[in-house]
């Protein structure tokens, strides 16, 4: 058990360490990316003494280790800076858009994880049967259609020729549960056809790698049915390279999210990052970074410890 | 008539790359009277577990019963249907398989598993089949049976995980119980035990089964009836006394004269006494070394040898005791922490990167398993004469020559060259691998576990032609071994391993009788004899009471806890003295000569004292 907190801890350690090398890297990058807030703030017909003196007022003149020294406090105290672009706290920006993106890929996840499993576990139980061809052809289709030609084929169908759904997916609050669903649909259905292939897929090939173990034999010769062989025998020791599929494939709805965001017009914190590109916010792009890191990484480690829980090896 | 189990004309076929069929197992036929024991015998490929397999029905990867009719009892079991099959599995007919602990669901207990097909087939209540199982572990003599299901299959040890698969499979008191290599993968000295184990289970309840194995003289213990197959054919059916005293079949008796233990000739008595190899006090491990040079994981500890030029030094141990890891220091590819590998007067460097060409070239390793060790996709020819190249910078036709001299040095036709290995089979895989090392033209061939892959017949032709090598070529053998009859027959001298330390060394005629070293007394007691009733007979010390778990001194003796004759207040207490008996070898032992001599209940009169 003591040994279990320990590993534990230590992935933790792995975490913080990761962060911070990619808070380095991070700050780094963005200062590479050409032109600066105060350039496209006064625009280009701005005299260069009015650009200095607005980076003066902005901070933007004083020595880079300073400034990544400065931005690294902020980040840890959660006060990010000011949004160059708008005036307005980064914190309270952020505030306003992540809960909505969070929204918006745990109902992904939510319809996807459950499905996916489903369909790999059926598919890997079915080997080489023709239940198991259709689920892979199925799969192998929705992996190679790119999610921004789904989402804008969704939109084509049901919002445009159809008129079921609106184009711009945006529930205001106190919506009632059919205006919630007609908001979600489109949004979640594209993110929900790249998810589902790929995590379908590995559960699939985790299962497959198991149960041709030899252990699975034994439980066939003692009399063991389908279901029991591959449920209570199988699927127990594919628990870690499954919830590892699962974490890689929810950290792709992380840059699922941007595209999605920004074809349904979503208020989500993806296409907050996508504008702070484009004004040359950098508080505001850096904090958005991290916090698709951090996402990332937490994903990451949550499959870890599963696999640790799950395997008696590492457990006692 | 008592016929329990009827088998006749099974024919089992496998499917080839293009939609073809191959026959596997042709027109097999037997029967088993009720509550005996038949024994499946043959080499890989035979068919063997092919036929065990199909009396449950079941056949691996895509093979099929095409034809043929397998009788258990009153069943047809080739006419029952998927549900039929699954009555039948577990619950009339069970089984026991070669690897335990790949058999074994890595994330149940032992518990859950043991008793899982009472539950599938609905024999009993969780609770009945709890206590059935603890029975089950007392008759198999598991240590704490009460608690021993709670644990996970890799908490307990391979023999003790070998006998639990056998409660597994008798929980259900099946009529049928299929054995299959249960003992293979097993030590020697683990092996005797789990026999015992078995025969007695399968003596009290009366049970029918069939037990495959390749190892005749197990067989000649567990089995009423030998039913020998070669090439999925029969080739003798009959009772083990007549199989084993009169093969009527020639490839029977060429089965059992490939296991009949032969002295042969090592042929150079006249070597000098020039040491070729010295090693002095060898620590050796693995993980992080501490301030003082040691390793986290020492495996040696304190080994000490010579092979004198031109001769055969024989490394014997169980699996875990170092030996593999002895070869690794000796090659250069574990660094040692202290100590001194000497070739030839001059210490080696530890590392392959301190070492000099030549060095690399008077050394040379074969490993267990030429499958893994030869690059399938690489032809025999490039396999050889990368280093005719690399070593002696031959090129062209005079490569060429080399590689048919190499290939006639180890009695492969020259035709062989052109081939991949991966199409080679394994015996003709391990003279490549032989003949890999050779073409370096080394001093000393490291051989590590060469024949322990391969089947009986086999291996024997692999021995022949390194005891010709050795005459021809003169080089000197460190050969690494599990099994003492093939190391007593081949080495000139023997070097007994045990957790790390040397615990008998000396010449093979100090291997042939007492006295001996405890646990070399052990390790040559349970080999199996070629004889019926030799299970029942032969002499098992009482195991001894385990020791009180504590820290315990590197010091002293390695063999402590398993030791029968060891003497309270003096071997746990005391390092053991190295002692030089009168025949030459050198022990690790509190015992003197005489107590050693005596049979071991005297010992434990004469350690009382």
């Amino acid at each position: 058990m003591k040994s279990v907190l320990f590993l534990i801890l230590r992935r933790i350690g792995t975490v913080l360490l990761t962060l911070f090398l990619v808070s380095m890297v991070v700050f780094s990058l963005s200062s590479l990316l050409p032109g600066d807030a105060a350039q496209q703030l006064l625009g280009q017909s701005a005299t260069p003494e009015a650009v200095a003196a607005l980076r003066e007022v902005l901070g933007l003149d004083k020595p880079g280790h300073l400034r990544y020294l400065d931005w690294l406090r902020g980040l840890i105290v959660g006060d990010p800076g000011i949004s160059l672009a708008n005036d307005l706290p980064v914190a309270q920006l952020v505030a306003e858009r992540l809960p909505r993106s969070l929204l918006l890929a745990g109902i992904a996840a939510l319809v996807s994880v459950p499905l996916a499993l489903t369909l790999g576990i059926a598919s890997a139980m079915y080997g080489g049967t023709r239940v198991d061809r259709f689920l892979n052809t199925l799969t192998l289709t929705m992996v190679a259609i790119p999610e921004f030609l789904v989402a804008t084929t969704l939109v084509l169908v049901f919002a445009v020729k159809l008129n079921w759904v609106s184009a711009l997916s945006y529930a205001p609050p106190g919506a009632s549960f059919g205006q919630f669903i007609a908001a979600y649909a489109l949004p979640v259905l594209t993110l929900f056809f790249v998810l589902v292939a790929q995590m379908a897929r590995m559960s699939r090939a985790a299962v497959l790698d198991q149960l041709s173990q030899p252990y699975v034999e034994m439980a066939v010769l003692k009399g063991a049915s389908l279901p029991r062989v591959v449920l209570r025998h199988a699927l127990p020791n594919a628990i870690g390279p499954i919830a590892n599929a699962v974490a890689l494939s929810l950290s792709y709805l992380l840059g699922g999210v941007i595209i999605v965001e920004v074809i349904f017009n979503y208020p989500g914190i993806a296409s907050l990052m996508v504008d702070s590109v484009a004004n040359r916010d950098m508080p505001l792009l850096q904090t958005c970074a991290m916090i698709f890191c951090a996402a990332y990484l937490l994903l990451v480690l949550i499959a870890d410890i599963c696999a640790i829980v799950s395997n008696p090896k590492l457990r006692t | 008539m008592s016929e329990h189990i009827k088998v006749s004309g099974l024919k089992v076929t496998a499917p080839t790359g293009d939609n073809d069929e191959v026959t596997i197992v042709d027109d097999v036929a037997f029967a088993i009277p009720r509550g005996e024991v038949l024994a499946l015998i043959g080499e890989s490929g035979s068919g063997k577990t092919t036929i065990a397999l199909s009396l449950m029905g079941y056949a691996r990867g895509g093979c099929r019963i095409s034809s043929g009719s397998i009788r258990v009892g009153d069943t047809e079991v080739l006419s029952l249907d998927r549900s039929g099959l699954r009555d039948l599995r577990g619950r009339r007919v069970s089984y026991v398989a070669q690897s335990a602990a790949a058999s074994f669901n890595p994330s149940k207990t032992i518990m859950a598993q043991v008793t899982e097909a009472v539950l599938i087939h609905g024999v009993a209540s969780r609770k009945e089949a709890e206590i059935r199982a603890v029975e089950l572990f007392r008759a198999l003599s598991l240590p704490e049976p009460e608690s021993i299901g709670s644990r996970y299959p890799h908490q307990v040890s391979g023999g003790q995980l070998q006998r639990l698969m056998a409660a597994m499979a008798l929980i259900t008191e099946p009529e049928l119980v299929i054995f299959d290599e249960p003992t293979t993968a097993l030590d020697v000295t683990t092996q005797i035990d789990v026999l015992l184990a078995f025969k007695r289970v399968i003596r009290e309840r009366g049970i029918t089964a069939v037990y495959v194995s390749h190892d005749l003289a197990v067989v000649a213990q567990m089995a009423d009836h030998i039913l020998v197959l070669n090439q999925g054919k029969v080739r003798e059916l009959g009772k083990t006394a007549q199989v084993l005293k009169q093969p009527e079949d020639s490839y029977t008796q060429t089965l059992i004269s490939a296991i009949t233990p032969c002295r042969r000739d090592t042929g150079n008595e006249a070597t000098t006494e020039q040491p070729l190899l010295e090693i002095r006090n060898l620590v050796a491990g693995y993980g992080r070394s501490d301030k003082n040079g040691m390793p986290a994981m020492p495996i040696l500890k304190d080994v000490n040898l010579t092979i004198l030029r031109g001769r055969t030094l024989g490394v014997i141990g169980e699996s875990g005791s170092g030996k593999s890891t002895l070869a690794r220091v000796v090659a250069g590819l574990l660094p040692a922490a202290r100590g001194e590998v000497l070739l030839d007067g001059e210490p080696l460097p530890g590392t392959l990167a301190g070492r000099s060409k030549d060095q690399f070239r008077r050394i040379q390793i074969v490993f267990q398993n030429a499958d893994t060790a030869l690059n399938p996709s690489h032809s025999v020819a490039q396999v050889l004469g990368r280093p005719l190249t690399f070593y002696h910078g031959l090129k062209g036709n005079e490569r060429e020559r080399r590689i048919g001299a190499m290939l006639d040095l180890v009695k492969l036709p020259a035709t062989v060259a052109g081939r991949r290995c991966g199409e080679l089979s394994g015996g003709q895989k391990q003279r490549i691998n032989l003949a890999r090392a050779l073409a370096a033209d080394p001093e000393l061939i490291l051989c590590d576990e060469v024949t322990s892959a391969l089947d009986t017949v086999v291996g024997a032709a692999i021995l022949d032609l390194l005891v010709e090598l050795r005459r021809e070529l003169g080089v000197s053998y460190m050969f690494i071994s599990h099994d003492i009859s093939t190391v007593r027959s081949l080495c000139d001298d023997i070097l007994v391993l045990y957790a790390g330390r040397g615990v008998e060394a000396g010449s093979r005629d100090t291997f042939q009788q007492p006295p001996f070293h405890p646990y070399t007394e052990l390790l040559i007691d349970s080999v199996p004899e070629l004889e019926q009733g030799w299970l029942e007979r032969s002499r098992r010390p009482v195991a001894p009471v385990p020791l009180v778990d504590g820290v315990r001194d590197l010091e002293l003796c390695p063999f402590l806890d398993r030791c029968p004759v060891r003497i309270a207040g003096t071997c746990d207490q005391l390092a053991p003295p190295r002692v030089v008996l009168s025949d030459g070898s050198e022990i690790l032992c509190h015992h003197s000569e005489a107590e050693l001599l005596l049979p071991p209940r005297d010992y434990a009169m004469a350690a009382q004292r």
